[in-house]
């Protein structure tokens, strides 16, 4: 033990150590550290009556107030459920048509849609649903798959080229990676299909010969899309005659699509949203098209 | 740093380095159809490299027995700059995954730039690599003053300094080939665990063959924290890293643990990684640069014990605070829970303890910036071992939990508190191991000083806002029972929170960057007649002859 000091700014006597040159006082410990020790004890032991908390072998020290979370997250979700009862009970009772009538209970699905939406749908159909390349706009009024309720609710359910045993499928060959249309067949289809949509263009300046191109349509693409080119909800075959273009409308964007084909993919969400879910989410996107119309 | 080493020293070198690049050139062997391959490259490398140096050097004259009464520097010296290097890596990898999380096309399509991979770049980089270096190197500073003994050989420090660095940037170049046993701060595989083991042995054991040669009746508090944190870390390294190799040609291996042990042990290493990697060594070091630089008495040896203990004793019971509201028990939340409550007690003893050291010396802490670094420390960690108690109480961390309310408290730490210690105990360290008289730019410390506060500030700020935002915005319903906000409604208004941190974390490393260019400068300098600080060691008869 080295030579014992006075330090003289605090008054404390050192503990007469010294390590190159530090010494350390000997003050003593100030009492609010042992009460604020003894506080936080007690708290700890209250807290250990009251709830589960120590291990004995192979159980455990159940507490005084009998606390169980599952217990405690079984009867937050009943409690919520109920709150909401009022207005799901008539969601899933009523018909589309009187539900889309309905001005409060429409209000509801608004704010309901709006998270199941933003959770599920957002990734891909974009937070306002105006979808992007390959994700369709569900605000306009082109709708693959068809834009009635049931229809929309159908799709929603067991989504679109699935594994679900009744899922949508459809799928637009590739014409020209697979060889089953010549280069030129392709540039006159394209041609034709593109005069479709834009009723001014001349036909020999894209490349290919809309005349040529309308023989080759029929024989290979009017099977889906119709004589008419109107499109086939039963196959999920869209009206190419529209301005809506899943894909893009360009010349390059259906060169694309005609050589290389496309499937679409949407999830069944059946085992992932409730039916009273899945109902919110169809009277959600149903009534932003009619308020974006 | 062979020069340095006596003939039997060098000898042992040569074999470890020609062992280490065998062992390497199995590995690459072996792996050559995977990540391991490369690893096995690096290890072979730096083996190669290693017996390179030493061949080298090899039949220079031996250093003089007079090296005896001297303490041993250069491996400190190394770690320091090893430390600011790392620094520079992982605050930059930091601040670019900040900007990554407000515009995510920052990855430029690369697959070894995403999040995933760059994310654990930041921390094995700050926490191990910046971290890590530090300790090791103010420990062997620490080590041999207060025990006035030089460090027990001049082989095992670089054994330890390379090892451990190896271990590091196996850690790193793994990650961007996408080598991670997801465990987070405990990504590495098998075989860089396994070599961590052997390093971190050789390491306690040089600490306790230093500590048993010396020449203080005593062992200072800073010993007791670096020899927790050593010891505690070994024990929580072994067991959560326990795995079991798909092949011992690849670098894949499955947990010993699964399901919700699996949660447990890692969570329980996890915290404990911050409680004795984080807490404990970095108290070790503020023990002892703080009343140095100060210049006073420690305030309470009395509190010095009871901190201590306390820290030790509660700290190991917390990790399962990370685990409220899952499939873990409640009775080991409960535990975790309460044990976090009492645990704040004695972490304010140690800070109190620090602060407190300050009185009769604040007149230095308001002209000095190294010694500002220090207070700011203990300020920090005061603050944040309330928050962490805080966060831990089960209602609290409802709402905090998976917000970046944790991130904002994990910063307060490792900036306001780790990143200060270091950077205080690295000021005060160079000039006095490269013998120079003052760090070549003082004002620069003051820049480096007051850019790190603003950069912790803005950072803690702007997290604690989107945090508590994200959190209030997870709960929140609407009066019929439904979710107000969708998730997606949340990251969006985190947006601007997330570009206020990246600016706080630009701010802190342009901070530490010119500390790097204040350190270059100061090494560049000329030696100059410095200060005596050191108390000398014992004669040289005298310790030869122990």
């Amino acid at each position: 033990m080295g030579l014992i000091e006075r330090d003289p700014h605090t008054g404390h006597g050192t503990t007469g150590h010294e390590w190159n040159g530090i010494k350390e006082l000997n003050t003593a410990v100030p009492w609010p550290v042992w009460a604020f020790l003894i506080a936080a004890f007690a708290f700890s032991l209250v807290w250990w009556i009251l709830m589960p908390a120590w291990p004995l072998g192979t159980t455990y020290s159940k507490g005084l107030l009998g606390a169980d979370e599952r217990q405690v997250v079984a009867a937050g979700l009943r409690a919520s459920a109920d709150r909401r009862a009022d207005w799901t009970r008539r969601v899933e009772k009523e018909s589309f048509t009187a539900l889309l009538a309905d001005k409060a209970v429409m209000t509801d699905v608004r704010e309901a849609g709006h998270m199941l939406f933003g959770d599920n749908c957002a990734a891909c159909h974009g937070v306002g649903a105006k979808g992007g390349p390959g994700f369709p706009d569900l605000t306009d009024k082109a709708w693959l798959w068809g834009g009635s309720p049931d229809a929309v609710l159908q799709t929603l359910r067991v989504g679109v080229n699935t594994e679900h045993a009744d899922s949508r499928v459809s799928q637009m060959p590739a014409w020209g990676r697979d060889g089953m249309l010549k280069e030129q067949e392709i540039r006159d289809a394209v041609a034709y299909v593109y005069a479709l949509s834009h009723p001014g263009v001349t036909k020999d300046a894209l490349g290919g010969n809309a005349v040529a191109g309308k023989t080759v349509f029929s024989a290979n693409c009017a099977a889906c899309h119709g004589a008419n080119a109107k499109g086939d909800i039963k196959m999920g075959a869209p009206d190419l005659t529209d301005r809506f273009w899943l894909y893009g409308g360009d010349e390059a964007a259906i060169q694309e699509s005609v050589f290389n084909g496309r499937q679409g993919h949407m999830p069944s969400w059946e085992k992932r949203l409730s039916a009273t879910e899945r109902k919110i989410l169809a009277l959600y996107i149903l009534d932003m098209g009619r308020s974006g119309q | 740093m062979v020069s340095t080493m006596t003939a039997n020293e060098r000898q042992a070198a040569l074999v470890i380095s020609i062992l280490a690049a065998i062992v390497g050139l199995a590995m690459a062997a072996a792996g050559r159809h995977d990540p391991l391959g490369v690893h096995g490259a690096m290890v072979l490398l730096t083996g190669l490299m290693c017996a390179f140096w030493v061949i080298r050097d090899y039949y220079k004259p031996e250093p003089p027995a007079t090296r005896l009464a001297a303490y041993y520097d250069e491996p400190i010296k190394a770690g320091i700059l090893l430390a600011l290097l790392w620094a520079a890596i992982g605050m930059f990898f930091g601040d670019w995954v900040a900007w990554l999380l407000a515009y995510p096309e920052m990855t430029f399509d690369a697959a070894w730039s995403s999040f995933g991979r760059m994310r654990p770049i930041h921390t094995t980089g700050v926490i191990f690599g910046f971290g890590g270096n530090a300790l090791i190197a103010t420990s062997f500073h620490v080590m041999q003053r207060t025990s006035r003994a030089r460090l027990a050989d001049q082989f095992t420090p670089w054994f330890v300094l390379v090892g451990y660095n190896l271990f590091c940037a196996m850690a790193v170049s793994g990650y961007l080939m996408g080598v991670t046993q997801s465990k987070e701060y405990a990504e590495p595989e098998w075989y860089a665990d396994i070599w961590l083991v052997v390093v971190w042995i050789a390491y306690f054991a040089l600490y306790l063959r230093t500590l048993a040669r010396r020449r203080e009746p005593h062992i200072y508090v800073a010993n007791w924290y670096y020899l927790a944190f050593i010891l505690v870390v070994a024990m929580l390294h072994i067991v959560n890293n326990l795995a079991l190799p798909v092949s011992w040609a690849g670098a894949k291996s499955y947990s010993l643990f699964s399901g919700v042990q699996d949660a447990m042990v890692q969570w329980w290493y996890g915290h404990n990684a911050v409680a004795f990697f984080l807490t404990a060594g970095f108290l070790g070091m503020l023990y002892y640069y703080l009343p140095k630089r100060a210049g006073r008495p420690i305030y309470s040896y009395r509190m010095s014990i009871v901190g201590f203990w306390g820290i030790t004793f509660f700290y190991v019971w917390v990790g399962s605070h990370h685990l409220h509201y899952t499939a873990l028990p409640q009775w080991v939340q409960t535990l975790g829970m309460t044990f976090s409550v009492m645990l704040l007690i004695p972490s304010w003893i140690a800070a109190a303890n620090a602060l407190l050291t300050l009185n009769g010396a604040w007149h230095k802490v308001r002209d000095d910036a190294t010694l500002r670094f220090m207070m700011v420390a203990a300020v920090f960690y005061g603050l944040s071992t309330f928050e962490g108690s805080f966060l831990a109480i089960r209602p609290v961390n409802s709402l905090s939990h998976y917000t970046d309310w944790t991130v904002a408290h994990v910063h307060a730490g490792t900036l306001g508190w780790n990143s200060m210690i270091i950077f205080g105990a690295i000021y005060y360290l160079v000039p006095q191991l490269w013998k120079r008289a003052h760090m070549y730019s003082p004002a620069l410390v003051e820049f480096h000083f007051w850019s790190a506060i603003a950069g912790t500030f803005i950072y803690v700020f702007a997290m604690w806002n989107s945090g508590i935002t994200q959190g209030l915005m997870w709960r929140a319903y609407n009066p019929n029972g439904t979710l107000a906000y969708s998730f997606l409604d949340t990251v969006i208004a985190m947006h601007p929170y997330y570009i206020a941190r990246a600016f706080g974390g630009l701010l802190f490393l342009i901070g530490t960057l010119a500390g790097i260019y204040n350190v270059w400068r100061t090494i560049q300098a000329a030696p100059a007649r410095t200060p005596q600080s050191d108390q000398p060691i014992l004669a040289v008869a005298q310790q030869a002859g122990s």
